[in-house]
């Protein structure tokens, strides 16, 4: 890649400059700086496409009563049930039961705490189903 | 209080390599990221279906993660302490006493709990490499070796980073240089890494590593399409892209940075062909490329009849020729 080639596509990196290697015009290798480039935008955008299409489902399954808070808070933490029952310590059938409306309502106030510290969320923010309502993003 | 350990921070376009070559630099012996990726033997490719990453499958373009750091110090005789924990406490506690005496402590961390990365960035990914280098207060100043400045991160997110979960996860891991001794002559070490990353492409024990890996993927994503449909291919096809353009500057990047070494290896080992290897290694980054805008044009369905999986899989195949044949002719370099 040519120095002058360097592709300076701007967008995900919100204006932070990553370093390309590239070659100058004697042909010798020099640091040059980019803030982007698209085949790279196209490509993190379609795993985002995935991922808020994955937490707008979610949601709408909460709302129908399918799935508890929980699921919607962990797929929004980008997470999956073995990952956040890693991060939480409960075995991961204990977590997939906490997905389950009936379940999670039964879960005590200390579960709950540990849940979210985990996903970063106030215990409020995390049984606060009319919230969800109102979020239509 | 404020503590530095007077680290001078070099961006550079990937984490690991990045993070080594600066601190040994810091100790004394003056290393780029390229001669680090070089002697660390940091080039390859493989594509691990069985391994996920958001549920679709992993393929790396480097050796597998902490390796350079192994290979580099390893070959430059220095003396390493690196700990893993349990007790996330002990492990804070264990860095500020290491800061306090003025040593700047390289850490292994995921990437979705720095809160200084943006915010496309913020995957659970968990070999991002980054060298703390001083502190004021709860706040750390880091050196992240693909920021062009210094950071800095409360200490709670630290933590977490540290301690992120899922593949590959750092549990705290961090490590130091105690001893550097000086180094005058790469030239072997060279030599040395040149071969280690001809083997590991042409010598792989299965068909998914190394250049015979290249020409796998290459099959199965010509069956992509008809195996899971455009859609779900697409999303195969752009988990390629992603990780070879985005997760540590990724394949191409890579090819690049190993032409950068090459170059620099000739003015180490007064070797003119290492020049020509160069050349031809930056003209297989440039393939990389071209095959990541093909792969992305598809990915938007924007792709002329006659760019579809085909011709981005022949794309590939060119790859791994051209790659074979500079892989085979470094064997003349070092025997």
């Amino acid at each position: 890649m040519l120095e002058k080639d360097v592709p300076q596509d701007d967008g995900m990196a919100e204006g932070l400059e990553s370093v390309c290697y590239a070659v100058d015009e004697k042909g010798d290798y020099v640091l040059v700086p980019s803030v982007g480039w698209d085949a790279k935008q196209v490509a993190n955008d379609q795993a985002w496409d995935l991922i808020n299409e994955e937490i707008e489902n979610v949601r709408q399954q909460v709302l129908l009563g399918k799935k508890s808070i929980l699921a919607y808070h962990m797929v929004k933490k980008l997470m999956d049930i073995s990952l956040l029952a890693e991060y939480v310590g409960f075995s991961r059938l204990k977590v997939w039961l906490h997905t389950k409306p009936g379940f999670f309502a039964r879960t005590s106030a200390n579960v709950r705490q540990r849940y979210a510290q985990v996903l970063e969320i106030s215990v409020e923010e995390l049984t606060d189903l009319a919230q969800l309502e109102s979020n239509t993003k | 209080m404020t503590i530095t350990t007077n680290f001078t921070h070099h961006q550079t376009a990937h984490c690991e390599s990045g993070a080594v070559a600066n601190l040994i630099s810091h100790h004394g012996v003056k290393m780029s990221e390229a001669m680090a990726f070089g002697i660390g033997a940091g080039l390859f490719f493989g594509y691990l279906p069985f391994l996920r990453l958001n549920n679709l499958p992993l393929i790396t373009y480097r050796s597998i993660a902490g390796s350079i750091i192994k290979r580099v110090t390893k070959a430059l005789d220095i003396e390493v302490v690196s700990a893993t924990y349990r007790n996330q406490a002990k492990a804070m506690v264990e860095l500020d006493q290491l800061l306090d005496q003025g040593i700047p402590v390289g850490l292994q961390t995921g990437a979705f709990w720095l809160p200084y990365f943006p915010k496309a960035y913020r995957f659970h990914f968990n070999m991002h490499n980054l060298v703390v280098v001083g502190r004021e207060g709860n706040e750390y100043v880091i050196s992240d070796p693909v920021f062009p400045e210094l950071v800095r991160c409360d200490r709670h997110s630290l933590m977490k980073a540290r301690f992120a979960k899922g593949t590959m996860s750092p549990k705290g891991k961090m490590y130091y240089f105690k001893d550097v001794p000086p180094c005058d002559d790469f030239a072997p070490l060279i030599l040395k890494g040149i071969e280690s990353v001809s083997n590991a492409m042409l010598k792989t024990p299965i068909p998914i590593l190394g250049v015979r890996g290249i020409r796998f993927l290459a099959n199965r994503m010509e069956k992509w399409p008809r195996k899971f449909g455009l859609q779900r291919a697409n999303l195969h096809l752009g988990q390629v892209v992603r990780m070879q353009e985005e997760i540590g500057t990724g394949g191409a990047g890579f090819r690049f940075i190993y032409a950068a070494f090459l170059q620099e290896a000739a003015n180490h080992c007064h070797h003119d062909e290492l020049l020509a290897l160069s050349a031809r290694m930056t003209e297989v980054g440039d393939h990389w490329r071209h095959f990541a805008v093909l792969a992305a044009r598809n990915c938007k369905g924007r792709a002329e009849a006659d760019e579809g999986y085909p011709a981005i899989a022949d794309k590939l195949r060119q790859c791994a020729q051209l790659e074979e044949s500079i892989y085979l002719d470094f064997r003349s370099l070092y025997s």
